[in-house]
């Protein structure tokens, strides 16, 4: 089943266009790595996906009862956020907002859920600690329980291992990994680590100078785009 | 004790100041926390030498000041908000260009006019006979305003303050209620402004959640705290300077920094404690 489809988009800030034309289909259970140097449009491409900046010309649809709102998304961390004084419990908690409307306080089932998806990221005994004496994994660990409360389908990841060290690394890629296999989640996973992306990933979406590969993960192999970057390795 | 405090109520125009400066210090506490933690903290600063320069403006035109300095700060509010999104112009020296030359036209405007009077004074360090029937009755909508916001949007704030990105993502109208947190503020700040001093009412937006920050763990802590706290530093400042016969501004801030580095003795105080007993447990 097609999750999410572009067609024929371009994307960018007001009249800087960063990327144009831009045709790929998201198939449920898919493991996609958005590959690309800085500036490539790997950022503006999942804000426009999420809804925060619109497509320049061209759009992208979602399958049938599926909105933006079901995307759990993980965001970058911000400076503000390391030092924040909030719960882990608090944090995850507001997972729910998106669906809740104008309700103002959380229901005992959502707390109930909230729980077993903090059990599912191993980070239930630390329910009540403080989001700011965790280390870089267990926040983004924390980070994943609240997607998992707001989406249980679509997910977007922003870099989610950047200045994690490798042991850390390796194992949110797991837990990812256990989310796509066991739950058949789909994936959109922003990534600079393009070996991680050839071990995990089924597809790979590869931006480069105003053009990209979109493809499995074997045609990707074979693309010139990723032997260069084994050339200079 | 109590007969001082039964003594000082005696007086309407404390009692109006008591009343209008208590839920200026509650508004200003849980605005605070929203603020301090986006990392925009230096909005209450700019706020306040903007109505500081609006206030003196109406004096110096002779208007009535609120109604004048009001939707100025509030449009100030508006545009600061902006500036802090907008990466082209950095929001730090946004916001100390605009404190100074808001300061400024107020000046200017003052010593053509009436010279700077009893009056300017006041509006940059604060007076507690300042506060008319009208403040008490602004006040207490503000604050029923304030609370009833913080207790019904209170998981939309916290999910506002602690991450903008997954909150737009989640379909929370992030804008609206920026633009609703920095209209309260500007309200809050021009109300307390004129009791508090445009030089020391930004005090009332930071202090309360710095303190708050060494004693708990999570927001919601953190949120009570400050405003409770805010209403405790308050009232002892305010009778303190009754007593002492001391600026009431002066008095409020100097009472909230001691709570400051109180906590923070303490906070280092445990740090050390556990370090030496991790030693001898090794």
């Amino acid at each position: 089943m097609t999750l999410l489809t572009c067609n024929d988009m371009t994307i960018g800030y007001e009249d800087q266009i960063v990327l144009s034309h831009l045709n790929f289909a998201v198939e449920e259970g898919d493991y996609i790595s958005i590959l690309g140097e800085n500036g490539s449009g790997k950022s503006t491409l999942i804000k426009t996906l999420l809804g925060l900046t619109r497509p320049l010309s061209g759009n992208f649809s979602f399958a049938k009862g599926l909105s933006q709102k079901d995307i759990g998304y993980l965001p970058q961390q911000t400076i503000t956020q390391r030092d924040f004084p909030a719960s882990v419990f608090e944090i995850v908690l507001s997972g729910f907002l998106g669906k809740k409307g104008w309700h103002p306080f959380y229901t005992k089932r959502e707390k109930e859920i909230a729980l077993s998806h903090m059990k599912e990221m191993h980070i239930e005994a630390l329910s009540k600690k403080n989001y700011r004496n965790l280390s870089g994994g267990q926040q983004q660990r924390v980070l994943l329980a609240r997607a998992l409360c707001a989406a249980d389908r679509l997910f977007v990841l922003d870099e989610p291992v950047t200045g994690l060290d490798p042991a850390a690394q390796s194992e949110l890629y797991d837990l990812i990994l256990h989310l796509n296999r066991k739950y058949h989640m789909t994936i959109l996973m922003i990534s600079h680590d393009i070996a991680a992306a050839a071990r995990y990933s089924n597809k790979i979406l590869h931006l480069e100078d105003n053009t990209y590969f979109y493809g499995t993960l074997t045609e990707y192999k074979t693309s010139d785009l990723y032997q260069n970057w084994k050339g200079e390795m | 004790m109590a007969s001082m405090i039964s003594e000082m109520l005696s007086y309407p125009f404390l009692v109006r100041a008591f009343i209008v400066g208590s839920l200026v210090a509650l508004c200003c506490a849980l605005l605070g926390v929203s603020l301090v933690l986006k990392g925009f903290s230096m909005i209450g600063d700019g706020l306040s030498h903007v109505s500081f320069g609006a206030m003196t403006v109406a004096m110096a035109l002779n208007v009535t000041p609120l109604p004048f300095a009001l939707p100025i700060v509030v449009f100030a509010a508006f545009c600061l908000l902006k500036v802090q999104n907008n990466s082209k112009i950095k929001g730090d020296s946004a916001i100390a260009l605009i404190s100074s030359s808001a300061l400024a036209i107020g000046l200017m405007a003052a010593s053509l006019t009436t010279g700077l009077n009893s009056d300017v004074y006041s509006y940059m360090f604060g007076s507690i006979l300042s506060m008319q029937k009208s403040d008490v009755i602004l006040s207490v909508s503000l604050s029923v305003l304030v609370l009833f916001l913080f207790v019904f949007c209170y998981h939309k704030i916290f999910a506002i303050t602690f991450d903008e990105s997954f909150a737009k993502a989640s379909g929370i109208p992030v804008f609206g209620f920026n633009m609703l947190l920095a209209f309260l503020s500007a309200v809050t700040i021009v109300l307390g402004m004129r009791m508090m001093g445009a030089m020391l009412i930004s005090s009332l937006i930071l202090f309360p959640c710095l303190i708050s920050r060494q004693l708990f763990q999570n927001f919601l802590g953190v949120t009570i705290c400050s405003g409770v706290l805010s209403f405790i530093s308050f009232t002892i400042g305010m009778i303190l300077s009754y007593q002492f016969d001391a600026p009431v501004s002066a008095s409020i801030v100097l009472v909230n920094l001691f709570f400051l580095l109180f906590f923070m003795a303490i906070q280092k105080f445990i740090i050390i404690r556990s370090i030496n007993k991790g030693y001898v447990a090794k």
